[in-house]
């Protein structure tokens, strides 16, 4: 078949369906969560429950976390598979809200990290569980190969002490996806992740945290204190393999950025729908077949924005295709995820400029969007890791090289 | 009049009309008047400037269209031609080129490699395209890439994207070139997607099976010299008389016009703009140099249309506007396969150099400042390509692409020039001498968002 780059069809209905969850069920209650933040949103639950259902009765090919994991059915041929729905559905969720999208119960990235990197036996034992991610220190933020939370056998158990901050649904989530070093001397390879049920004695949050945007979702400080984890919640290998290093674990970021970006995507075609509405109905429409230059500045800025937007939806929808096929995507996702950072801050923000005082007020969600964008050109890797990770691959330069 | 314009400072060298000259202006300007006068030539003072050719200079040269063959007439008039189906799909999202398409990307890919790229500076400075890469152009087979298999072409289905890997694959050798040798093509195609039986019968052949004369060159000419011009209102008149039109008008930056022996020029009718067959051979023609910043390998000419009057049969589409329109969409797709050929061209060029070159002890490309401007120029040009590619593929299964397109030309204009700053940027001072071809790079993507016509897919 020849090349084809539309939105997947076989995926439409479920967008559509999407969509009118995130317009009926989202938008209504997202000045709300914007406003009370901390608060529990729990309209959710009644969602999760639905998305629960959905995935069971096979309908739904993931609208989260689930759908990144790589698997590979022996068939030949173009595949449009989970992925692909994935970053379609999340990008969906994040015109309704981006907030609520990452609070939504069992979709946490700790579910991204135990689906990427867990056992069969570890998948089947974390069904149902909500959980989040805990990388981020204090001391570091990008450099995650400086953990400095430690994990020491003892027995069949491992003992955890440190201070994990930035944890999204840290305080809602039924366990904690964590990352510790076994033996600092020995660098990136020795970082392990285990998933640390809520409850374990030892493991305390401390406190949230007050955020420019995703008010929403909950981002928590939490501290290990001689916490102790059974032995079998070590997702993946418990070898230190100085050779493998690190690729274990940052293989959970080929499969999450993609996401993010579909979130950046979703966020920022928010603002742009709104705003051809807004400026519509003062005047100005945007004509596809005219110079830009002879149209009005709105019309002009309006064409470039949403040609940006174009070309991150369809570099999100290509880093998904190559997971989708098997074909290894991680130079894509980090364009991806580079290109939909920085269009989703340019596209919010330049929408609030061109509604003005209606875009700054809080009247309208305009200005709630150009906040919560801010954050996906953040985390997950920040727009200048991607940017590392861009050139390096480019160029055929090492880590140590280009630093 | 003419000694107040004199007296004037402005309006004329690139001075805003508003500029006045004060009596030091006046001495200044009296004492260039006698700098420039062949009087300090004629008694040896100066070394003679050698003879600028005809098409580096567009002042005083003016010569009627080339003579031109006779197009037999054939066909029947009022019959529509024949069509070629959209592509079909299934629906599946999908990056990967057809079996086909790939094998003529790349004997492309061959052509612009091992024919445009050594000829590109040379054609850039002469301002016209050797005759061995026009003629092995012929050879495999780009101008017919657009017309139907029952016409003789080799296009199956509507040939979009193809047309499209095959314009960025062209520009990655040269993009003045490639617009070269693709302009006979663009007329081919316009003739295979709205041309009546007629003329089809009347003008095909010749492209596809040609005589001792070889393919005639051809052009489509759209743009005109206005300041911020729009080409979906052309200046350029075109009026009904008992049987057939008069046309008036300038067509601006025509590639190969000097040699074009077929044009398909672009007129307002009844105020809605229409495509125009005219033959080179039609009185009232006239064509003049009009060199450009880039684009100069492919001879832009400007195309003065007097009182040319042509027969009934000869306009191309419909009289409506849609037929125009649809032109400038699929021509404006065209210019955004050349930027990602000559994007390309210019990430593959700075990329081993940025490694080599050494600056405070290693390779400037271990510098985060550099490194990322080439991580930048990658992920731009991937995201342009996918929109143009979009678009394409939305074109070849006969859907409508006005959107997509109108993004495709936003992304490409801006992100193509971009892309091109920053490779004359990543080589600092060598950049900006033409022993790097990133200088002509830069001077051709400037080109994209603002060329009309010349190539169409």
């Amino acid at each position: 078949m020849p090349i084809n780059l539309d939105d997947p069809k076989r995926f439409r209905p479920l967008r559509e369906q999407v969509h009118q969850v995130a317009m009926n069920m989202l938008r209504p209650i997202s000045r709300k969560y914007d406003r009370a933040e901390h608060e529990y949103p729990k309209e959710l639950d009644m969602l999760a429950a639905m998305a629960d259902g959905l995935e069971q009765s096979g309908t739904s090919e993931g609208a989260g976390a689930a759908g990144v994991r790589r698997t590979d059915d022996g068939s030949t041929g173009n595949r449009n598979g989970s992925n692909l729905a994935s970053v379609m559905t999340v990008a969906e969720m994040c015109w309704g809200d981006v907030g609520l999208l990452l609070s939504m119960p069992r979709q946490g990235l700790g579910n991204s990290a135990i689906a990427s990197v867990a056992d069969d036996e570890q998948q089947e034992r974390f069904k149902g569980t909500w959980a989040s991610m805990a990388i981020t220190e204090p001391a570091f933020g990008s450099d995650s190969a400086q953990v400095s939370t430690t994990a020491v056998k003892d027995g069949d158990h491992y003992v955890l002490n440190g201070e994990k901050i930035f944890v999204t649904s840290g305080e809602r989530s039924d366990a904690v996806v964590v990352w510790a070093t076994l033996d600092k001397s020995l660098g990136r390879a020795a970082i392990k992740s285990f998933v640390v049920p809520k409850g374990t004695p030892g493991l305390k949050v401390e406190r949230l945290e007050q955020k420019l945007g995703i008010r929403a979702s909950d981002t928590a400080v939490i501290t290990f204190t001689d916490c102790r984890v059974p032995a079998e919640n070590l997702l993946g290998s418990p070898e230190v393999d100085t050779k493998q290093g690190f690729a274990g674990a940052m293989a959970t970021f080929d499969n999450t950025r993609p996401i993010v970006a579909s979130m950046a995507i979703g966020c920022a075609r928010a603002a742009l729908d709104l705003t051809r509405d807004l400026l519509e109905k003062a005047g100005v429409v945007v004509d596809y077949d005219r110079p830009a230059v002879t149209q009005s500045a709105a019309a002009a800025k309006l064409l470039q924005l949403e040609s940006d937007w174009e070309g991150a939806y369809l570099l999100m929808l290509q880093a998904a295709w190559m997971a989708d096929n098997q074909k290894p995507n991680s130079l894509e996702a980090s364009m991806a995820k580079a290109k939909a950072g920085r269009v989703g801050s340019d596209v919010t923000l330049s929408c609030v400029e061109l509604c003005s005082t209606v875009g700054y007020e809080e009247h309208e969600l305009l200005e709630k969007w150009a906040r919560d964008s801010k954050i996906l050109d953040i985390f997950e890797g920040t727009q200048q890791i991607q940017q590392l990770i861009v050139a390096r691959r480019v160029l055929g330069i090492t880590s140590a090289e280009l630093r | 009049m003419s000694l107040l314009n004199n007296l004037k400072g402005g309006g004329r060298h690139g001075v805003p009309s508003a500029e006045s000259r004060d009596p030091i202006g006046y001495l200044v300007a009296g004492l260039n008047r006698l700098a420039q006068s062949d009087l300090l030539d004629r008694v040896g003072l100066r070394k003679q400037a050698e003879q600028a050719v005809f098409t580096t200079t567009s002042s005083g040269f003016k010569v009627v269209a080339a003579a031109g063959r006779r197009f037999k007439r054939a066909g029947t008039s009022g019959k529509p031609g024949a069509r070629v189906p959209g592509a079909s799909g299934d629906g599946l999202f999908d990056l990967t080129p057809t079996e086909e398409e790939q094998m003529l990307v790349d004997v492309v890919t061959d052509f612009a490699t091992e024919l445009l790229r050594p000829a590109a500076a040379a054609a850039d400075d002469a301002c016209s395209t050797p005759e061995e890469v026009l003629s092995s152009s012929l050879e495999i087979g780009l101008p017919i890439l657009g017309v139907p298999e029952s016409l003789g072409g080799i296009a199956e289905t509507r040939s979009a994207v193809a047309g499209t890997l095959v314009a960025e694959a062209l520009a990655h050798g040269d993009l003045g070139l490639a617009v070269s040798v693709l302009a006979p093509g663009a007329v081919a195609t316009a003739l295979a997607l709205w041309g009546s039986d007629e003329q089809q019968q009347t003008y095909l052949p010749a492209f596809t099976e040609p005589s001792e004369k070889g393919v005639p060159a051809a052009s489509l000419a759209l743009a005109e010299p206005a300041v911020l011009f729009d080409v979906l209102a052309p200046r350029t008149t075109a009026v009904r008389r008992a049987s057939g039109y008069v046309l008036n008008g300038t067509k601006a930056l025509v590639a190969r016009g000097s040699d074009a022996e077929l044009f398909v020029v672009g007129a307002q009718l009844d105020g809605r703009p229409v495509l125009f067959l005219v033959e080179s051979s039609t009185p009232g023609l006239a064509v003049e140099g009009d060199p450009a910043m880039g684009v100069r390998a492919a001879g832009l000419t400007t195309l003065t249309l007097t009182d040319v009057e042509l027969a009934e049969g000869s306009v191309l589409g419909e009289t409506d506007g849609s037929t125009y329109a649809e032109c400038v969409r699929f021509s404006r797709l065209a210019w955004c396969a050349l930027a990602l050929g000559t994007a390309q061209a210019v990430l593959d060029y700075v990329t081993p150099y940025v490694k080599e070159r050494q600056a405070f002890g290693e390779p400037i490309a271990h510098r985060q400042a550099v490194a990322f401007m080439v991580a930048d120029i990658a992920i731009e040009l991937q995201a342009m390509r996918l929109v143009t590619y979009k678009a394409a593929s939305l074109v070849a299964r006969g859907k409508d692409a006005t959107r997509e397109i109108a993004l495709a030309r936003k992304l490409c204009a801006d992100k193509g020039m971009k892309i091109g700053l920053d490779g004359v940027q990543l080589l600092g001072g060598h950049g900006f001498v033409k022993e790097h071809p990133v200088e002509r790079w830069y001077r051709d993507l400037r080109a994209i968002g603002i060329m009309e016509g010349a190539v169409l897919v």
